[in-house]
């Protein structure tokens, strides 16, 4: 029989994939105090040799050997951990990625960079490089010299039934080589009453007719070795020569792997983008969905048989709406979960990119990472990983000083970098912050002056760091090769406006630059409040709203070069009157009949003047560039309980366009 | 046919064991660490019990020491997955009272025939 094991190399891959990251991470903030710490590298090692010889990836068994051996070495103390072992297995870790990665959609993996390695962790070892696998024929075909017959002594030890071993079986086995004439020894055999049923006392004398060579035979008892004597005899050597062994000799129980059938290529057919969801979140939309079926019988019980509605039922059905509405939110919520996934899957990866990058910098850079199991939608996970990248490799690269610049400005010599994300209000916030030298002000503008910015000394300052997101502008006297060239930082706003998300900057000289990234939680659907101007209804994005008010005459007023404000706190708010942006006959003629809503946007506050406030909604948000075309000051569209459509609000954009008229 | 406790913290390979020895005919369970699969031979009859030796929480070692003090399991044929690298576990698991070890890689072929040789 043959069974294909080549369905199981995506699973494989991806858990291979995970260990590789685990090893990662493991070894970049290695301690040799915790020792589960390095056995879970070690186990991940482990696994990925096991299963990679399993299913088919034998240079990536072979490779992964050294590399676990090393470990091996290092888990029973038998050798320190040092920097020049660390670093090895890191690109032992990255070789081993691109062997897989190679292998499951088909490419090619950077060999030159395998054999260096390869090298690195042979001579940390000590081990000749590449022995030859040749040893093991010669001793088979010198044990190849077999018999046309055998005599075995089998002498178990009283204990070995213990291990769950019956001598029985084991004899049995030989059956397979030939006939067999099996004697019984029951010499040792004591008494009744002294005999115990669990322990061995007999023992067998076996003649075998068969060609078999010793090794096959011994291989028989190699489970109990160790708890029998065993003595092979042969009954003289046949005339016509034994069976050559095939080149190599080993017997091969199991003919040819059925592994052979190309893993590579099964491997790109189970490769269709896939979530791993635990068991708990399907477990509860199943118990999610029984609910429901629970609530329709209820809801159908409402009328009688005949159709009829009895008005006595009132409660009932307004109960099982109730119960109906509750159920569909938390079925949403559960389906939008399985799509959830925890930031450390983009976070992982910059410990790596810090401590290469510091040491290719010569810096030395500390990470420290919070909340990085914070959940967010695995489409935005995916998005948000080049520009968070950019913005630590910038961090690193121009924000954070060298030593000595660092300890004569009285600072610790070792910079520090800080990612953090976590929940706020619908929103996710990712921060990236840095204690480096911070943004240079007088640099920035005369630079924005040199391009033709429109730029004034007396601009505030968080207009002028928002002067780095303008397109093509850097800041770097000298473009370094590793933060890379041409991309800026107008390519990670655009990312993150593309995903509905805003950008702030804030910096202090000599105390470096905090960026904070705020991101919906989901890619489908926005939390929003409807608004009413006129018969129309837009939904305005929670994360947007800070506050509404009812502005009183003595709030609004008109500032040149500003146009209309509404006065709040001591703060002149530009006033957005929607009935104007979208050309809607508004119910509320003037401002102080209509309601003001205070919003926040990337380039600080605005007042959006409405008729009224609606509801608060979850909406399915659709794209109209898709199905209409792009509208300045709308995201996107949804359709509204009554079956309407309510374009969705864009306040960044709103706010910029009124800056334009 | 018999019933079988699959032990691995390696998924895919849990899936492999799983699928070829039912594919035989054998009833499967699956536990991914020793600890698991302790819970789980107590909580119904096994015959046999094929388990990695380097898992998280309880290794194979310790888990096949384990068993062997229940008395359910004092005869229970015990196999270990070990790997040719590691020759001393094949003793260290043989002392703790593992019946034998099947050594990875292996294939679905020899895996049955190792099975067969412990379930007759």
């Amino acid at each position: 029989m043959t069974l294909d094991v080549s369905q199981f190399v995506g699973v494989f891959l991806e858990e291979s994939f995970e260990g590789l990251d685990l090893m990662e991470a493991g070894l970049l903030q290695f301690n040799e105090d915790d020792p589960e710490a390095v056995n879970s590298i070690f186990r991940a090692a482990h696994s990925i040799k096991g299963g990679a010889g399993t299913f088919g990836f034998r240079e990536v068994s072979d490779f992964t050997h050294g590399a676990e051996t090393l470990l091996d070495q290092i888990r029973q103390g038998e050798r320190p951990m040092n920097r020049e072992i660390s670093d090895t297995l890191l690109c032992a870790v990255d070789c081993i990625r691109d062997m897989l990665r190679a292998a499951s959609d088909g490419g090619e993996a950077d060999t030159a960079r395998l054999l260096e390695t390869r090298a690195a962790i042979e001579n940390l070892l000590g081990t000749p490089p590449a022995e030859a696998a040749g040893q093991d024929a010669v001793q088979d075909a010198e044990q190849a010299a077999a018999a046309c017959g055998w005599r075995i002594v089998f002498k178990p030890h009283a204990d070995m039934m213990k291990t769950g071993n019956d001598p029985l079986r084991l004899i049995a086995e030989l059956e397979r080589f030939g006939p067999l004439s099996v004697k019984t020894r029951a010499d040792a055999l004591p008494s009744l009453s002294d005999m115990e049923p669990e322990t061995c006392h007999l023992h067998w004398e076996i003649e075998l007719q068969a060609t078999a060579d010793e090794a096959e035979l011994r291989a028989v008892f190699d489970w109990v070795e160790d708890e029998c004597e065993l003595r092979l005899e042969s009954l003289g050597a046949s005339s016509d020569a034994p069976l050559p062994a095939p080149a190599g000799g080993r017997p091969d129980t199991g003919g040819t792997p059925a592994v052979a059938a190309r893993p590579a290529e099964s491997a790109r057919r189970n490769d269709a983008s896939s979530i791993r969801v635990a068991v708990e979140k399907v477990d509860s939309l199943v118990n999610l969905v029984g609910e429901l079926v629970i609530t329709q019988s209820m809801l159908n019980q409402v009328g009688n048989a005949n159709g009829e509605f009895d008005v006595a039922q009132v409660e009932r059905l307004r109960e099982g709406l109730g119960q109906l509405e509750r159920q569909t939110r938390e079925l949403q919520e559960g389906v939008m979960g399985i799509r959830m996934l925890p930031i450390s899957f983009v976070f992982s990866r910059f410990p790596r990119v810090v401590r290469d990058m510091a040491g290719a910098l010569g810096k030395s850079v500390e990470l420290r990472m919070e909340g990085e199991e914070t959940e967010l939608d695995k489409g935005l996970i995916e998005k948000l990983a080049d520009p968070l990248t950019h913005l630590v490799r910038n961090a690193i690269d121009h924000g954070i000083e060298s030593a000595e610049q660092r300890v004569a400005a009285g600072k610790p010599a070792a910079g520090q970098i800080s990612l953090k994300a976590y929940h706020q209000g619908g929103n996710i916030v990712v921060e990236v912050a840095d204690d480096g030298a911070g943004l240079n002000r007088e640099k920035l503008l005369a630079k924005a002056a040199s391009q033709g910015l429109p730029v004034s000394d007396s601009m505030p300052d968080r207009d002028v760091w928002a002067l780095i997101f303008a397109a093509g502008f850097s800041t770097a006297e000298k473009v370094t090769d590793i933060s890379g060239r041409g991309v800026g930082m107008d390519v990670v706003r655009r990312n993150i406006e593309a995903v509905n998300g805003r950008v702030e900057i804030d910096s202090a000289p000599g105390q470096g630059t905090h960026i904070i990234l705020r991101l919906p939680l989901t890619l489908a659907i926005l939390d929003g409040m409807s608004v009413h101007v006129g018969d129309q209804t837009y939904i305005l994005p929670l994360t947007a709203i800070l506050e509404s008010i009812q502005p009183s005459t003595e709030q609004l007023g008109t500032v040149g070069g500003v146009g209309r404000v509404v006065h709040l706190r001591g703060d002149y708010l530009p006033l957005i009157a929607l009935h104007e942006t979208f050309g809607v006959e508004p119910k509320a003629r003037r401002p102080e009949d209509g309601i003001v809503i205070i919003t926040a946007a990337s380039d600080g506050r605005a007042a959006l003047l409405v008729d009224g406030l609606g509801a608060q909604h979850q909406v399915v948000i659709k794209s109209l560039e898709t199905n209409y075309r792009k509208v300045p000051g709308i995201s996107g569209a949804t359709i509204m309980g009554d079956g309407k459509v309510a374009m969705i609000l864009d306040v960044d954009m709103l706010l910029r366009l009124r800056h334009m008229h | 046919m018999a019933k079988i406790l699959a032990v691995d913290d390696s998924a895919s390979m849990r899936q492999m064991l799983a699928f070829t020895l039912q594919h035989a005919g054998h009833e499967v369970r699956e536990a991914d660490n020793g600890k698991a699969a302790l819970d789980a031979a107590q909580a119904g009859a096994v015959d046999l019990v094929i388990s990695d030796v380097n898992m998280p929480v309880m290794d194979g070692i310790t888990l096949v020491k384990s068993l062997r003090g229940l008395p359910a399991f004092r005869f229970t044929p015990i196999l270990l997955l070990t790997t040719e690298s590691s020759p001393e576990k094949k003793s260290e698991g043989k002392a703790a009272g593992a019946t034998g070890w099947i050594v990875k890689p292996f294939n679905p072929d020899q895996l049955l025939a190792t099975v067969q040789r412990v379930l007759g």
